[in-house]
């Protein structure tokens, strides 16, 4: 009786989820309630963590309840900390947690809900959980050593540094889009710019209070910068509607740019508990309560989904990014799905604070679950608002124009109809003079989640509060991500640097220093820039790069994965990180391909210069252009994202053939040959 | 009850100084008391100003 009650729970959720995924993926023209996307979504998680996460753990990993962990072994009370795991659960989530999860879904959304549905849910269960589990258990059994070393030690040393240039790179890109997501956000919006230059005194007020007046209590002036961080989104409203200050908080993309890129030179070589660590604190703390709080909107409010569940842009000629169905969806969602990124914070500090190999499936698969989670509930957010004004917010001005009655005739038109009205009124409710052509994702992401949250508190005079309450959310740790991603790509540069010229590995020396950290600024600034004078919105070029070099990074860890499976003589059971492999390996390889070669300019760089070079040789000027030589520069650029992509595959392909080999290797030895470190004592861990 | 209200606002606080990368300091301390006696364990503000340069001074940002 004992064994057959839980089991017939068990039974009970699978139906459950079963009748909620038929009722997500089969209602065609009624609206259907969000919370059959969240029923569906929890019942596949809970289902998946019981049987596949459990399953990996005990029959592929063997996880071994009696080794002892780095964080046992090397226990100094610092880095090394054997921690509670459900502790440790929060630390390892807020740590993976960003703005990935909340706006691929957003991008996703113009081919109706379903296919971003399926594949956040197949995606995470069978690719991005195994991803992390995995590395956080291989990263554990060898001292808690990164990515970049575990790649150098169990498929070589060349490879080691393929990944960590591959890295880089991967670095570059996801700063340049993230930071472009904050431009796109805040032009020509006082209140938003407003709002997010306050948290810059805001910050430096609370580092001086942790510095000097009442050293490491966090708690006290996390609550008392909250307090200020609301009071700014009250005094945005009032200078956006003051005639005399709105001018010095109007800004265009341009201007915003320099900003950003010399904010993110100053804060990354400033001290880290003046700007860095407070702005982190307030962040992450707003971060982890909007996500609870926005999932307790969802529960109450149940929102009624406009999106059809599939729209007819599923052929690729979609305004927001164009591509057609595979493989650009499945690099436009990324993180929530699966993110190589993870990789590097599973073998970062997380492995270091694990206190008993058991817990890790809780920790790497169960927390890429609830990130995912964050991504089905972004897909929802953008998922219940009107159609209409979703596809105004994110097709690019080229397309629709610039008013309320050109974009509404130009979408009606696709067969969403929307009233010129209705989107003037959706900029009056958040605060704004226009909602047209706000691309990036973050802000639509603003406008559903001000949907849902004004329901449950403050009503239609609150909405604008709840949108600047997003935005200002999402820019905050998106401004976090960027300074402490240009320290890490400063480091990550001395050390690549420092494999020639060794002088550069000193990341205490000044010139050093200022050089590495000039190099990475220049580097994402100038895809930031281009991005940004991009008359398609730049996020059409820029996020399928970061999709791409994303999901090959994935792949690239999986690669790590199997072979070590493979080196453990466990390869009956490589199946489960050769499957996401072969299918991401599938995707990246296609898009990266497609987005070099292909023979529409829409969607191929070298056809894109191709069109710009004839039209240039006749005399021509297109868009964006105006002149000759912004002609040039458009060719130039196509050039460098089409290396930049070509490189990609290249790191990718290289790590695989390298893969490969140690497979093959591993295969003809007749003992394991994983380079695991022993069971009791250990050698001194160097991490980089 | 009360009790276990206070263990769990104490698991809260530790859970939330995690997230930010701060380990728990009365932990650190009883390692050093029982595994390195001769050692003085770092004061508070030492600790803390070693663990905010430890989590920024390497080479793993911040997710996307």
């Amino acid at each position: 009786m004992k064994s057959v009650l839980p089991k017939l729970g068990w039974v009970a959720l699978a139906v459950l989820g079963a009748i909620s995924l038929a009722v997500v993926a089969l209602s065609r023209g009624e609206s259907i309630s969000a919370l059959w996307i969240v029923t569906a979504a929890i019942s596949v998680y809970l289902i998946a963590y019981r049987y596949y996460a459990l399953f990996i753990a005990k029959r592929v990993l063997s996880v071994d309840a009696k080794r002892l962990t780095p964080a046992v072994k090397y226990n100094d009370g610092l880095d090394y900390v054997p921690t509670n795991k459900y502790i440790l659960f929060g630390h390892h989530f807020a740590a993976i947690a960003g703005a990935g999860p909340l706006v691929g879904p957003v991008l996703a959304a113009q081919m109706g809900y379903l296919p971003g549905v399926l594949w956040i849910l197949a995606g995470v269960v069978f690719a991005g959980a195994v991803q992390d589990f995995m590395v956080l258990f291989i990263s554990t059994r060898r001292d808690g050593r990164s990515l970049g070393d575990l790649i150098k030690s169990e498929l070589g040393p060349i490879p080691g540094v393929i990944a960590l240039f591959g890295a880089f790179m991967i670095m570059v890109i996801i700063l340049a889009v993230l930071a472009l997501i904050v431009v796109k956000a805040l032009t020509d919006s006082p209140w938003g710019a407003f709002t997010v230059a306050a948290t810059i005194p805001i910050a430096i007020l609370m580092g001086i209070y942790m510095r000097f007046i009442r050293p490491g209590h966090i708690g006290e002036i996390s609550i008392v910068g909250f307090v200020l961080l609301m009071g700014a989104i009250l005094l945005g409203g009032q200078v956006a509607a003051s005639p005399t200050w709105a001018p010095y908080f109007t800004f265009d993309g341009k201007q915003l740019t320099w900003m950003l890129i010399g904010y993110g030179f100053v804060a990354s070589v400033l001290p880290v508990w003046l700007l860095l660590a407070p702005r982190d604190y307030l962040s992450t703390f707003l971060k982890i309560g909007t996500i609870l709080g926005l999932a307790v909107g969802i529960f109450i409010v149940s929102p009624q989904l406009q999106m059809p569940a599939l729209t007819k842009f599923v052929d690729g000629t979609g305004p927001v990014w164009s591509g057609s169905l595979f493989p650009f969806l499945f690099i436009t969602i990324a993180c929530g799905a699966v993110s190589g990124f993870h990789a590097l914070i599973s073998s970062g500090t997380t492995p270091k604070l694990l206190e008993n190999e058991t817990h890790a499936p809780l920790i790497g698969y169960g927390g890429m679950l609830m990130e995912s989670f964050v991504a089905i509930m972004a897909l929802v957010a953008a998922s219940c608002i009107d159609p209409g004004v979703y596809f105004a917010m994110n097709s690019p001005a080229a397309v629709i124009g610039k008013t309320a009655v050109e974009a509404s005739q130009v979408i009606s038109q696709w067969g969403f109809v929307v009233t010129p009205d209705v989107l003037t009124q959706t900029a009056a409710d958040v605060g704004e003079k226009t909602i047209i052509s706000r691309a990036g994702g973050a802000p639509t992401l603003a406008v559903g989640m001000a949907h849902i949250l004004h329901q449950v508190v403050g009503g239609k005079a609150m909405m604008a509060f709840w949108y600047h309450f997003a935005i200002l959310f999402e820019a905050l740790f998106i401004l976090t991500a960027v300074d402490a991603g240009t320290r890490a790509g400063r480091f990550m540069l001395q050390d690549l640097l420092g494999t020639f010229v060794p002088h550069f590995k000193r990341t205490e020396a000044l010139v050093p220093n200022l050089v590495a950290t000039g190099l990475c600024v220049t580097a994402w600034g100038y895809f930031l820039y281009q991005g940004v004078i991009d008359p398609l919105g730049g996020i059409n070029t820029l996020w399928p790069l970061f999709g791409v070099a994303n999901q090959m990074l994935a792949a690239v860890a999986l690669v790590l994965a199997t072979v070590v499976l493979v080196k453990m003589k466990r390869q009956r059971y490589a199946w489960v990180t050769v499957v996401p492999t072969v299918w991401l390996l599938a995707c990246t390889l296609t898009a990266g391909w497609m987005k070099v070669f292909d023979a529409s300019p829409k969607v191929g760089f070298l056809s894109h210069a191709a069109k710009f070079s004839a039209a240039a040789a006749r005399g021509e000027v297109l868009a964006p252009a105006k002149s000759v030589e912004q002609m040039q520069q458009v060719i130039f650029n196509d050039y460098v994202d089409a290396t930049l992509c070509a490189i990609f595959i290249f790191v990718v392909v290289s790590i695989t053939l390298f893969g490969i080999r140690a497979i093959v290797l591993a295969l003809r030895s007749d003992k394991p040959t994983a380079k695991e470190v022993d069971y009791g004592s250990g050698v001194a861990t160097q991490v980089f | 009850m009360f009790k276990d209200l206070a263990r769990m606002g104490e698991y809260l606080g530790q859970a939330a100084r995690m997230m930010v990368g701060q380990p728990d300091y009365d932990t650190y301390v009883q390692h050093i008391r029982t595994t390195h006696p001769e050692r003085r364990p770092m004061s508070y503000e030492e600790f803390f100003r070693e663990r905010q340069e430890a989590r920024f001074g390497g080479a793993t940002g911040k997710c996307c």
